[in-house]
């Protein structure tokens, strides 16, 4: 990664936060700035899909007043975020990249981005996406397709095409995207940023516009390491309001970066006690036929430099991987279409008008409401889940679930952390994949394994092709050692940046 | 084909959805093709082997104890201050397409 114009002209939370609290700078001039790059860059990109300027104003006015009374800043204070639009916003319209929900203002606020806010994040909009999260380019919106900020010509991936884009181009310092099969890391990847989905359960998803219940989850992009830290230590643990969050303690993962790069001893406060060699695992089934070969260098190199950390390299198996991608389409379309029921133009979104009866108003609503991709896996979804196929694709998908878990199960007792590529291939062009879903479908090949587990995975960048496009390194851990996996990242990411 | 324009049809139904002729066609072609990439996962066998619907089954449980006393960390009483208000009437309605002010109006289920 050529890390000197993009990431020194990048700004980081802590930067930022200090900036203002030592009176360099205050929280409304840099929301200026930010508003101003964003009014200069995003014509082309399209990252954006709404502002929330009144909501930014109001925190930072109370920024402000903190600052000027000499108070203590939060730890977040006056740093520019954006959310991805399948977060709600309470009185900021939430479109979810659908047309069904173009004037949807949200009553409430999703978990997440209330944290933020209550860490003094300003929310400077919501994100464009493919629609309901469903893609890997960014080209599903109906709105707009976003562009990648590294080669205009190409996809920034997807589905939070909008959020990793929107923090490559310093449009925002961190942003929330959604991760349900690999929509934060591919993304990361393909834009050249760092991008985490923690352990399921580890963040509440109340306020997440559901795809995949049992699959979807939300997690930071950064330009660095340490952020990402900075704001899953923000937004992780335990919330009534969702009864899958767990309860289990959050570390600082901030303070865990600076531990030794040696095996976690204590992996619940990523405390390090010992003097064992980090084990890094690699299996050979992420280095398959269709690993571009750029790709396949650049990792490879990575993986190559965490041995010069001090980490073993361990081989280990996962053998089941090749079936990851056929039971995530099973798994995934059949949750989206039981979650999707929902819009039926009742209650809020689009209705298709005049209906002469009730079913038909459904139907129209639904078929003028939502775009083909959408469609497409509502319809595999409900194929998965009829009389006479409910055994022989979705039990049969869960089923191999459990042994993809288990693959993990059985390599994380040999390692701590198992690093991978993020996605095949660099970025490709805008329109390349788009008529083919199942093309598309492939994109997430490294990436669904994770969620069908659960466990938490990070991609950080890696390096570039030739044509200049980012690569991602992903780094797997155990279930709710994001500590660990933080800790790796943020290791060869220094290394990789003083090298 | 494993798919038929028939059970395209069919499951469009299911699906509360009408579909276009040219839709209807597409859809026939790509559920075939994924479908196809999907039967790989019979050449695999998962006898005795048990379906997973959730990760959060795998932590946060007391095995020691039956059904939902099992989840009893995901109980309700673990909010603190009691139960919450419900959302206010005016605001629950405002994204509606249709209400007379106070139900949401769809068209006439029954006919007379």
């Amino acid at each position: 990664m050529t890390a000197d114009s993009t990431t020194t002209k990048l700004k980081t939370i802590e930067s930022v936060r200090d900036d203002i609290a030592e009176r360099r700078t205050t929280a409304l001039a840099v929301v200026e700035e930010f508003y101003a790059r964003i009014k200069k860059e995003d014509a082309e990109i399209g990252a954006f899909l709404t502002f929330s300027e009144d909501r930014a104003m109001a925190q930072v006015e109370r920024i402000h007043r903190l600052a000027v009374d000499g108070k203590p800043l939060p730890p977040l204070a006056g740093v520019p975020v954006a959310i991805k639009d399948v977060m709600v916003t309470r009185g900021v319209r939430t479109t979810a990249g659908s047309k069904i929900l173009e004037h949807f203002v949200p009553p409430y606020d999703c978990t997440a981005v209330a944290r933020l806010e209550a860490a003094g994040a300003v929310v400077l909009g919501k994100l464009n996406c493919d629609e309901f999260a469903m893609g890997s380019s960014t080209e599903n919106s109906a709105y707009r397709p976003v562009r990648n900020p590294r080669d205009k010509t190409r996809v920034p991936g997807g589905s939070s095409g909008g959020s990793a884009a929107a923090v490559a181009a310093g449009m925002a310092v961190a942003t929330l995207g959604s991760d349900t099969g690999g929509s934060i890391r591919q993304p990361a990847s393909f834009c050249g940023v760092v991008g985490l989905k923690p352990t399921y359960g580890r963040v509440s998803r109340y306020g997440l516009i559901a795809f995949a219940s049992s699959l979807d989850h939300i997690g930071p992009f950064a330009n660095t390491v340490k952020d990402a830290a900075l704001v899953l230590r923000t937004i992780a643990g335990r919330d009534a309001m969702d009864a899958t969050s767990a309860e289990v303690p959050v570390p600082d993962y901030v303070s865990a970066l600076e531990q030794p790069l040696k095996a976690a001893t204590d992996t619940a406060s990523g405390r390090i006690t010992g003097n064992d060699k980090l084990r890094v695992g690699v299996a050979k089934e992420y280095f398959g036929s269709g690993l571009d070969a750029e790709v396949r260098a650049a990792v490879e190199a990575a993986i190559q430099k965490l041995a010069s950390l001090g980490c073993e390299i361990v081989p280990v198996s996962l053998p089941h991987t090749k079936f990851a991608i056929p039971a995530y389409y099973i798994v995934a379309t059949a949750e989206a279409s039981a979650n999707l029921a929902r819009y039926d133009g009742v209650r809020y979104g689009f209705r298709a008008r005049p209906a002469r009866t009730l079913s038909e108003m459904y139907r129209e609503t639904r078929d003028g409401g939502f775009g083909m991709e959408v469609k497409r896996r509502i319809m595999l979804g409900t194929y998965a889940l009829s009389a006479g196929y409910y055994d022989a694709y979705y039990l049969k998908a869960q089923k191999v679930r459990t042994l993809l878990t288990r693959d993990f199960d059985d390599a994380f007792k040999k390692v701590d952390v198992i690093a991978a590529p993020t996605a095949p291939t660099a970025a490709f062009k805008l329109g390349e994949k788009v008529d083919d879903p199942l093309a598309m479908y492939l994109a997430d090949i490294y990436t669904v394994t994770a969620n069908l587990a659960g466990i938490p995975g990070i991609s950080v960048p890696c390096g570039e092709t030739r044509e200049g496009l980012p690569i991602g390194l992903q780094i797997f851990g155990r279930h709710f050692d994001e500590a660990t996996v933080l800790r790796v990242a943020h290791a060869y990411e220094r290394a990789a940046q003083s090298a | 084909m494993k798919v038929s324009e028939q059970d395209v049809a069919y499951v469009a139904e299911l699906a509360n959805l009408e579909l276009t002729a040219d839709e209807r066609v597409r859809m026939l072609r790509d559920l075939n093709s994924i479908l196809e990439y999907v039967e790989r996962l019979n050449g695999l066998d998962t006898t005795n082997v048990e379906p997973m619907a959730q990760v959060s089954d795998r932590y946060g449980v007391d095995v020691s104890r039956q059904g939902t006393e099992r989840f009893a960390y995901a109980s309700r009483e673990d909010i603190k201050e009691g139960l919450r208000p419900s959302l206010p009437h005016q605001e629950a309605i405002e994204n509606a397409p249709e209400t007379d002010g106070t139900f949401f109006e769809v068209p006439k289920v029954i006919e007379r």
